[in-house]
């Protein structure tokens, strides 16, 4: 099967029940997804599907298939961070970091529905887990990048 | 044997002798470090020689180091290498400050590069302990750290005089730069480094005050940052070897157990699979892709061989037997001033018992760890707390000598004390040994990691106290019955009979009693314990500092007021933090109506914390945390904003624990699995956080574990204000208490 990786067009001979998130990792070498749970609950391995946030260790890559699959790794431009990337350096917001794919693609998402999104919408859209506990950081992060306006 | 033992002093160290085993305990006791054992369990324990700046020839194949931290390229480039390992904690970052402080240089300049374990051993130490654990980075290794850093300006300020033809002792270093302010002549690092690391280093360099810092003490970004948020950082999970495969193991759920039988023939024909392995004391299945290999695990049927007392163990029979250490008879004794028996029998008692649960650590990068032997070398990546100890469990594992063993750095996704022992390394190393030739990266799943942690002991603690007429503490009794970490994971013996880690914050509290009595039983089960971040300190403050408040309500009296009533002042560290943090709380000013504060403060890691909490609960239980201001005196502040960032993180893994941390034993296993039954806050939970950063000098403290002490003390005594139930027991949510998210 192909699937479409951060825009590129990616060839796949796996089972079509493999975890989008093994697909990634172990067939493709896209390390930006992380293992964090398998079941959904912490959000590690956020990707974006058509700008949406799906945790793609518990779906499945056949059902990728047609849709822009977009990683960590496919937020840079051209060697330009995204502004959410940017933000997250400004507020020093990882610590071990192994979250913080996720976050900030969760981030991204929420940006682009939301440009200046409440507090509660910040709630609302950032659910994965952080053990380290950056959470007050993320929330500053995500207030500065709408704060400048820039399209996320 | 299984994979802990081997980490073990008796089963691998040679080299040491009593006295130094002494010496380990001392440490281990005075520093609490977690695994600190570990590196010191294998590797002679020798702080004082360790990391000797000047004590090294630079390699061959490097002429511009200066030292074995210090390397000057030509184009001006600093490379400052860094020994432990990066989890989050931030000192990759603020170990080099310290020697860019006294090498003045450029931080722009500054590359930071891991040191490796293999050099260590081969360079007999010369980077020291290699542990990140007990919070010990800065305030163990800043003096190595900074000599290493002014020894080698000052070989550069040599350097640089003589090829400006100017006295050295007319020269001063400035941002990578040797200057002649009489001349106004300057030469760059960069021209001079290959002939200062020539030089014969001084033998005693003067260090700065902290006072006069041009960097050390400002926020600087963390180093690894860029690469987190563009993926291009490797975390253990993440190494990619040609050929490489990967295996997913599937241990006894009743601890200890052995594999009696195992049937993989369901599915060894399966797309992938290329081996399902019978290890002894686990079962592994090696693919081609972690997720067929995991998954083929589940259809691989085994039978283990358990002991059948160990089958039944649950939470109520751990409690009775926490229950039967307090009114055991033989006891080790911590502390005994005065006497505590004939004062409290003469006086009215206040008793109470508390106890906290066992706790996963749950790092967010289950346990993981790639091997690859090649004839008679051995590499590893292994997610690890402590290098050196991976390289010596990794030996021991394989039979390759050590000096064949070559351990790489990888970031770790999370640390919190788990991985420090090498259960994940031994297993990997033994599965690599079964492919010899390709590289395995071996990963838990999270179930395994949940259901295979070498855990935080539950304690139970009982406590009587009486109080003299001014309601001041006259006696008071802390009998602690608890697993020992250092007894059953470090298989150490224990000065005295005490665990340090059993009796912190009790053994040593702070308060002017002249009765004070602090005894140990000593209550080992089946089920593994380890270092969770903080330690001791996770919970033996919430139980001291609720008793306190408990005493200081029975005199009628404000908490603030009775603690600051009943410190001595030569404890004048205690009283600062305490006074500092209540003030930016504003203490003394009221509340809004239906909020209600408590406090509390411990020391611990070598810093002074304190914590107030205001808080709401609403009639359906629901803990709305309106505010939380936790401050430390780390002594000496290295990288503000980063101590900023561990305390607030420290509350959020605090909170987990206070709300919702508890594992549940059934049947002798691990009941809890994965983080639908193992909570962890999440952002709409995370409160209003205010740091106070109150360094007072003259110390050095760690900042990554301390502040969760006070936390938990804080909030359960905010509690009682609010609702008249003293909670003694966590996680709150066994008393009906939930976390209110902070916006509804």
């Amino acid at each position: 099967m192909k699937i479409t990786v951060n825009e590129k067009a990616r060839e796949l001979d796996v089972e079509p029940d493999m975890p989008l998130l093994w697909a990634l990792r172990d067939e493709l070498d896209i390390k930006g997804p992380k293992y964090g749970c398998g079941i959904a609950q912490c959000g590690a391995c956020t990707v974006l599907l058509n700008g949406e946030p799906v945790r793609s260790c518990a779906y499945p890559v056949s059902s990728a298939v047609g849709q822009q699959v977009v990683t960590l790794e496919g937020l840079e431009k051209k060697g330009k961070l995204h502004p959410v990337q940017q933000a997250w350096i400004d507020h020093e917001v990882p610590q071990c970091g192994y979250c913080q794919g996720g976050q900030i693609l969760a981030a991204v998402a929420l940006l682009k529905k939301k440009p200046k999104p409440s507090d509660q919408d910040i709630d609302a859209a950032m659910t994965n887990i952080c053990r380290c506990g950056t959470y007050a950081r993320i929330r500053s992060a995500i207030h500065a990048v709408a704060a400048k306006g820039v399209k996320a | 044997m299984s994979e802990h033992q081997i980490n073990s002093s008796s089963e691998v160290s040679t080299a040491q002798d009593g006295a130094s085993r002494r010496d380990f305990l001392k440490i281990g006791a005075s520093v609490s470090a977690s695994a600190g054992a570990f590196s010191m369990a294998f590797f002679v324990p020798e702080r004082a020689s360790a990391a000797d700046p000047k004590g090294v020839t630079p390699a061959n194949n490097d002429p511009q180091k200066i030292n074995a931290w210090i390397e000057i390229r030509p184009d001006e480039t600093v490379i400052i290498r860094y020994a432990r390992s990066e989890m989050g904690q931030g000192s990759r970052t603020s170990a080099p400050m310290l020697i860019a402080e006294e090498l003045e240089v450029d931080w722009k300049r500054v590359k930071v590069e891991y040191a490796l374990a293999h050099d260590n051993l081969k360079q007999k130490r010369v980077y020291g302990d290699m542990a990140s654990v007990g919070s010990r980075t800065i305030r163990l290794s800043q003096e190595y750290l900074r000599k290493a850093g002014a020894t080698a300006r000052e070989m550069l300020i040599v350097a640089g005089s003589q090829a400006m033809n100017v006295p050295s002792s007319e020269c001063i270093a400035k941002l990578g730069m040797v200057i002649h302010p009489a001349s106004k002549k300057s030469i760059s690092y960069g021209k001079v480094a290959l002939k200062a690391a020539e030089l014969t280093p001084p033998a005693n360099v003067a260090l700065k005050d902290p006072k006069d810092w041009t960097l050390a003490g400002k926020s600087i970004k963390r180093v690894d940052i860029p690469d987190i948020v563009t993926g291009r950082i490797r975390y253990g999970v993440d190494t990619q070897l040609p050929g490489m495969l990967h295996a997913a193991i599937a241990q006894s759920p009743v601890f200890n157990g052995k594999v009696k039988s195992m049937d993989g023939s369901k599915v060894q024909n399966r797309r992938g699979i290329v081996k399902v392995l019978n290890m002894g004391n686990f079962v592994a299945v090696v693919a081609d892709n972690f997720w067929r290999a995991k998954e083929a695990l589940k259809e691989v049927n085994i039978e283990w061989d358990v002991a059948p007392e160990h089958t039944k163990l649950n939470n109520a029979s751990l409690h009775a037997f926490f229950k039967e250490g307090l009114s055991q008879t033989e006891l080790a004794v911590a502390r005994n001033d005065g006497d505590t028996a004939k004062a409290l029998a003469a006086g009215k008692v206040i008793e109470a018992e508390y106890f906290t649960p066992f706790l996963a650590h749950s790092t967010m990068e289950p346990m993981v760890c790639t091997a690859w032997l090649q004839g008679e070398i051995l590499e590893i990546w292994p997610s690890t707390q402590n290098a050196e100890n991976s390289l010596a469990a990794a030996s021991t594992a394989s039979g390759v000598k050590q000096e064949n063993v070559r351990v790489y750095p990888t970031q770790l996704g999370g640390g919190l004390g788990r991985k420090s022992p090498q259960d994940f390394t031994v297993q990997a190393v033994r599965i690599a040994k079964e492919m010899a030739g390709k590289p395995v990266k071996l990963l838990w799943t999270r179930e395994e990691d949940m259901q295979h942690d070498f855990y935080r002991p539950a304690s139970l603690v009982k406590l009587a106290a009486t109080q003299k007429a001014d309601g001041n503490i006259d006696a008071l009794h802390i009998r602690v019955s608890a697993p020992s970490i250092i007894a059953s994971l470090l298989k150490l013996p224990l000065p005295k009979g005490v665990d340090p880690q059993a009796v912190a914050a009790f053994e040593d509290h702070p308060y002017a009693i002249s009765n004070s009595l602090v005894d140990y039983a000593q209550r080992n089960s089946n089920i593994p314990v380890g270092f969770w971040r903080t330690v001791g300190h996770s919970q033996n403050p919430f139980v001291r500092e609720s008793f306190i408040d408990e005493l200081a309500h029975a005199a009628g009296k404000d908490p603030l007021a009775y603690r600051l009533a009943n410190l001595p002042e030569k404890n004048f560290r205690d009283i600062a933090i305490l006074k500092a943090v209540t003030k930016a709380a504003n203490y003394s000013a009221p509340l809004p109506k239906g909020v209600f504060r408590g406090i509390a403060e411990t020391d611990g890691y070598g810093s002074w914390t304190a914590c107030v909490c205001e808080l709401s609960v609403n009639d359906r239980q629901e803990v709305k945390i309106h505010r939380i201001v936790i401050g430390i005196d780390p002594g000496y502040a290295v990288n503000p904003d980063n101590i900023a960032a561990q305390l607030q993180g420290s509350v959020v893994h605090g909170l987990s624990a206070i709300f919702w941390g508890e594992m549940i034993v059934k049947e002798g296993r691990i009941d809890n699995s994965n983080f639908h039954d193992y909570r962890l806050m999440r952002l709409n939970e995370m409160p209003n956080v205010e740091t106070v950063i109150a360094p007072t000098g003259g110390f050095w403290g760690g900042v990554g574990e301390p502040a969760q002490a006070p936390l938990a003390g804080a909030v359960a005594n905010a509690l009682f204000n609010a609702t008249g139930k003293r909670v003694r027991s966590l996680p709150f949510k066994n008393h009906g208490f939930s976390l209110a998210r902070v916006r509804t």
